[in-house]
């Protein structure tokens, strides 16, 4: 019989991190268990779905903080995400469907860190950090830099996913989000598309655009970015910045979609959202 | 590990597999059979459950998870030869078919019109998205659940 | 034997179930007798409550769980099985094709599909069944299944139809043709052609489908110490299941019992693979001496089993400047895949749908099945003539459009009207309802549609089409098939005096049992909760035929309605004999039973006087009656993406008669997701021959988001000799949506679709080639 515990504490569950590095973490396990019947059971599994301390939406000025394991339902249900950050609230509700929307967390989604990870195209724009902690430290690592490869990520054998923080996005910011899926619900994403753009005096004055299920890892195209702030958008600038998606995104065939329909399709939805801003 | 739980109103205390899937103790362990599976995979809704009144695939949770939680399967729905709104609608509004997906259908629609007011029909397609049929191209199954939802106090469609 | 109180079937209730403290059948008005009417499914308590027990609910002692091992390669010698050394293989059961002693067949149409590929013999698909294990406990089960090897010498195998054409590999004869078919009327069709104003030519292809029931297949065999094999299984037809297992097994008909259980969809994918199930479970059984089990988990029934056949079709028409149909040739193919099973009248009714419900003076269609190395293709809704439909009603709009018709001026014009002569020379005699099933369609585009249907995405520049599609389908077996068949039911009075309906026609979903309750009670003159079911069984009721083709209502309905109504005279003639002074039809049951014990009328299926068909030339009455449907969708096209969001949907089907409204419009509705399911989002993807995305998450089927809201039209136009006019329903709502879509996708964007799935990719390509040139 395989080990399972159920830390009451972030403290002890951090505890016992520490002493059970082999040990899987469990969240909602709307990853972990798929199949489950496939394969053996973990030597151990630490569950921090319920802890109390890592749950919960937490507003100040500057940011929004999101406990890891905050069930998506939760954060659905939440008014300061849908009007602070409405494309990770709109992310969120395509996410499976309300069955998986009680059980997945953002954490989770983190931690696993697949390409096709919903939520966190939208981190990357929004500029999110992880914030991890062991027994003796807490850091906090931007989105862009925590993952690391295909489902890599730079997760201590020591550390938990405890939460994660939105800075607050400044007067001005439009947000957008869209999943292409298989279908709209129940969905495997085959592009995603997430963008921040803060407009000023008409003029982009800071922008970020992120894709997903185009790489091995949710990505940005910073040479995008680059080419729209100070900018003030136009259809040419549309146009500009989708070629620049287009020379630099080089997605992969598989069974659910095709490189040129995934590349096509990435850089139509760019092009979308800055004509949204004209 | 020794689980306690509260299965459809009854305390039921076992000692299993922690990694075990709820799916499977409900069905072996508890017999009850109203639970399905249709995929093992958290797609089709088949194997859909309520943990503390929330409805969740049974088939993605260990049943370490549900040591102490309150749960309600197709089978704790009605009340002995009382079907409830919902299951009479599935049946009055051909809602099943062949009938595998149906107790899961029932349980998150009972789920759905407990928490939510104004349930038309865009709305009830949005929430059941994650119960698969093949059988009914999902009209009377929508059309049902908003009956019950209306019945219910919430406003249906129709 | 026992399976926990289900050995002894149960006799599924009509439910007296109370809802707020109301009875229910009183509450909704039903006095049941009623035909017509909405009574609430005999089974439907039982759905909603979980008390249905489907085969991997039945508990049975001491079975073992049975597991398959299945090749790795798609075309192969097998040199060698064995059983790894280092694994303990104490506690399992493990059989090969020398375990057989009977016959290694599947049995069906030809006996070319062996139960397990024996050593030295030829693998001829992935996933093809080498031997079987079986174990108290399932991991041990599977363990022991990945510790038997195989020695195999690979051989080139053939994946397309068009490789098979080109005898790349020759796998079957000496041009890989499992069957070939022609159908020939008036004069030469290339002169005919050539004297059409204009000839439109297209090459149209569909894809593989998957059926997708939600319940995975499975059985459960146990062997009786008499010698006999009892099989309960998740299934359409208990005897095509008892055939081959009498041919597999070499036993007697009674020693062969087949039993249904409570089945979670099939759509024809329960049609012939339960037998290669059940081949498997009695092998196990037989050796084991234990009762075994074995249910599919999601990947191996998708891996393993049938689909619809892929088929690119090619079509010409020739029309004239009038809009009048000049002359048709049609190319049919299918891909069989690495056995024959079914492919024959899949291909067969393919090619007599091909040519679509129009008079055509001038007709050529020809149809090959072919045989390649991918696991094969079977029976699912619609059975071929899905594949042609999209063919035809894609060449009927290109017509249209060439001559400058409106899509419903152009059917209207051409369509077949009573009196009319199909491609095969049938005259149709009787409930031909083309006219009104697109007047229906043209009177709702009239009116508001409803709301609910989803909407394109925010941020969306969509292009908006509209399609629609015409069509027919032929209910029951074709020709001379239900002659041959002599399907058999029968109504009885049993041992307690209540009435019993015995036949073997199955309930998978689609209603048949409450449909037989009506037509049963009805002809007694008795209330419907006066009736039972008997839950199919080899071993209780007599070969119905199997429970496909559109036919359990019109074919089997009308026995069952004949033998309650012969019941009822044997009654009435006993209450005049023994002087029993009742007219209640019920009572007369119970004193029957009481004085005299069982009484049962068996009635046998005959096809209606003047039907004719010549199986030699393919000429003559290809079915009884047909059912006529028209689809019209709406549909939005994202300029970005490429995605199609259905925004309305519109499907009238003359049904001849709707015994139960609510069971017919599920049909419809049912049948009319798969087809738009199979238009836009449904992809079997194949990569060296065995399929790649064999989960539910990969191989997609509609949620309730995408189905658009039904706007579902049962039209009636009686069939003489259905049972209350009712002829077939549950195929013809797959065969035209698909068409619809492609026509509408095509008119939203300017350009021709000719092929199903429309995958947003598949457009995107489309779309940019066009405008790259």
């Amino acid at each position: 019989m395989s080990e399972f515990l159920s830390p009451r504490t972030l403290a002890e569950a951090l505890k016992l991190r520490s002493a059970h590095p082999d040990f899987t973490v469990l969240s909602g396990g709307t990853d972990l268990m798929v199949r489950a019947t496939e394969r053996d059971y973990p030597v151990g599994t630490i569950d921090v779905f319920s802890l109390k301390e890592m749950r919960g939406v937490c507003e100040s000025d500057a940011a929004l903080s999101i406990g890891a394991s905050t069930p998506y339902a939760d954060l659905l249900r939440s008014d300061v995400v849908l009007t602070m950050l409405p494309n990770l609230h709109a992310a969120i509700r395509e996410i499976g469907a309300v069955q998986i929307q009680e059980r997945g967390t953002i954490g989770g989604n983190i931690g696993t860190s697949s390409p096709v990870g919903d939520t966190l195209p939208c981190l990357l724009a929004l500029d999110a950090e992880v914030e991890l902690r062991s027994q003796n430290n807490t850091r906090r690592v931007a989105y862009s830099d925590f993952c690391t490869g295909y489902r890599k990520t730079q997760l201590g054998a020591d550390e938990l996913i405890t939460a994660i923080h939105i800075p607050r996005p400044a007067k001005g910011t439009r947000l957008f989000w869209r999943k292409i899926g298989t279908r709209r619900a129940q969905a495997i994403s085959k592009v995603m598309g997430a963008a921040s753009f803060r407009i000023e005096e008409g003029v982009v004055s800071h922008a970020r655009i992120a894709l997903g299920a185009v790489a091995d890892r949710p990505r940005r195209v910073e040479a995008a970015e680059q080419r729209i702030q100070g900018e003030k958008p136009s259809e040419r600038l549309a146009t500009e910045v989708a070629a620049i998606v287009r020379s630099d995104v080089k997605p992969i065939d598989d069974v659910r979609s095709t490189a040129s329909y995934r590349l096509d399709v990435a850089v139509n939805i760019v092009r979308r959202f800055v004509l949204e801003l004209v | 590990m020794k689980i306690r739980m509260q299965v459809n109103g009854a305390a039921r205390e076992l000692e299993t597999e922690p990694m075990r899937r709820l799916l499977d103790v409900l069905r072996e362990d508890c017999g009850l059979t109203g639970t399905k599976e249709g995929c093992g995979e958290g797609e089709c809704g088949a194997c859909t459950v309520l943990i503390d009144g929330k409805p969740v695939n049974s088939c993605l949770v260990p049943v370490g998870q549900v040591h102490e939680a309150e749960l309600l399967t197709v089978e704790g729905l009605s009340d002995g030869e009382l079907l409830t709104d919902v299951q009479r609608a599935l049946v009055e509004h051909g809602g099943a078919q062949c009938g595998i997906c149906t107790p899961g259908i029932a349980v998150t629609a009972e789920s759905l019109i407990r928490r939510e007011k104004n349930l038309d029909h865009a709305r009830i397609r949005e929430l059941l998205a994650g119960n698969l049929c093949r059988c009914t191209g999902y009209q009377r199954v929508v059309e049902a659940v908003a009956e019950a939802a209306a019945k219910r106090g919430g406003a249906g469609d129709e | 034997m026992d399976f926990g109180g289900f050995g002894q079937f149960m006799s599924v209730q009509v439910p007296e179930f109370v809802a707020d403290g109301v009875r229910w059948a009183a509450m909704t008005n039903s006095t049941i007798r009623d035909l017509d009417k909405a009574v609430p499914r005999v089974d439907g308590a039982d759905k909603v409550t979980g008390k249905a027990l489907y085969v991997d609910d039945l508990k049975v002692d001491g079975a073992l769980y049975g597991r398959t091992v299945r090749s790795h390669v798609p075309h192969a010698k097998l040199k060698r099985i064995s059983l790894d050394p280092d694994f303990d293989w104490s506690d399992v059961v493990v059989v090969t094709a020398d375990d057989i002693t009977g016959k290694n067949v599947v049995l069906l149409i030809e006996e070319d599909q062996p139960a397990l590929v024996p050593e030295g013999g030829i693998i001829r698909h992935v996933d093809e069944p080498v031997a079987l294990v079986a174990a108290s406990d399932p991991r041990r089960a599977q363990a022991a299944m990945e510790h038997v090897r195989l020695e195999v010498e690979e051989l080139p195998a053939v994946f397309t139809i068009e490789e098979s054409v080109a005898k790349k590999v020759l796998l079957r004869g000496d041009d890989n043709v499992y069957k070939r078919f022609e159908i020939l009327r008036g004069d030469d069709v290339e002169q005919a052609l050539a004297s059409a104003d204009y000839v439109i030519e297209g090459t149209y292809r569909t894809g593989a489908q998957e059926q997708m029931y939600i319940e995975p297949q499975g059985m459960i065999a146990e062997w009786t110490d008499a010698g006999a094999v009892r099989l309960v299984g998740s299934l359409q037809c208990p005897y095509y299941v008892h055939k081959a297992m009498r041919e597999l097994l070499q036993l007697d008909e009674d020693k062969v019992i087949v039993t249904q259980a409570v089945t979670g969809g099939g759509f024809g994918g329960k049609e012939e693979y339960p037998s290669m199930l059940a081949a498997h479970v009695a092998l196990l059984a037989k050796k084991a001496k234990r009762p075994v089990r074995m249910v599919y988990d999601r990947v191996e029934d998708v891996r393993a089993t049938t689909k619809r056949h892929p088929a690119p079709t090619r079509h010409r028409i020739g029309v004239n400047k009038d809009g009048t149909i000049v002359a048709v040739d049609v190319d049919v193919l299918i891909d069989g895949g690495a056995y024959l099973t079914l492919s024959p009248v899949v291909l067969s009714r393919g090619v007599l749908h091909s040519v679509g419900p129009y008079n055509v003076p001038h007709v050529r269609v020809v149809g090959r099945a072919m045989a390649t190395n991918l696991p094969p293709h079977g029976a699912f809704r619609g059975f071929g003539a899905p594949q042609t439909t999209f063919a035809y009603e894609r060449q009927i709009e290109k017509a249209a459009q060439r001559v400058g018709m409106s899509s419903l001026e152009f059917r209207r014009k051409n369509m077949l009207r009573e009196g009319d002569v199909t491609c095969t020379g049938q005259t149709l005699k009787y409930s031909v309802g083309s006219a009104q099933v697109l007047d229906a369609v043209e009177q709702q585009i009239g009116q508001a549609p409803p709301k609910g249907s989803a909407a394109p995405p925010q941020f969306a520049s969509v292009k908006r089409g509209k399609g629609l599609a015409f069509y027919y389908h032929g209910a029951g077996f074709t020709g001379s098939g239900e002659d041959r068949l002599k399907g058999r039911a029968s109504v009885a009075v049993n041992a307690g005096g209540k009435f019993e309906v015995r036949s073997t026609s199955t309930d998978i979903g689609q209603g048949t049992f409450t449909i037989f309750a009506q037509l049963a009670s009805a002809a007694l003159d008795v209330d419907i909760k006066d009736v039972e079911m008997i839950q199919p069984s080899t071993e209780k009721a007599p070969d119905s035929g199997p429970t496909v083709a559109s036919r359990t209502t019109m074919v089997v309905g009308s026995v069952v309605q004949k033998a309650g109504a012969q019941l009822k005279q044997r009654l009435l003639a006993f209450a005049e004999e023994s002087g029993v002074q009742s007219g209640d039809v019920a009572e007369l049951a119970k004193r029957y039973a009481e004085k005299h014990g069982e009484l049962e009328e068996t009635v046998t299926y005959h096809s209606p006087p003047g039907v004719k068909w010549d199986d030699a030339t393919y000429r003559g009455d290809a079915y009884p009656c047909y059912g006529w449907a028209a689809c019209y969708v709406e549909v939005a096209v994202d300029d970005d993406t490429h995605e199609v969001t259905v925004e309305r949907c519109i499907h009238a089907v003359d049904v001849g008669h709707a015994i139960h409204p609510v069971l017919v419009k599920g049909q419809i509705e049912g049948g009319t997701l798969q087809a738009l399911g199979w238009a836009l989002w449904e992809s079997v993807v194949y990569r060296n021959g065995r399929v790649a995305n064999p989960t539910m998450t990969d191989c997609i089927i509609p949620t309730s988001i995408e189905a658009p809201e039904m706007e579902t039209l049962v039209v009636e136009v009686p069939y003489p000799h259905g049972p209350h006019g009712a002829k077939g329903v549950g195929e013809i709502p797959m065969d035209g949506p698909a068409a619809a879509v492609a026509n509408a996708v095509a008119d939203a964007l300017g350009q021709p679709f000719d092929e199903v799935p429309l995958l947003p990719e598949v457009i995107c390509r489309q779309v940019s080639a066009t405008a790259a040139e």
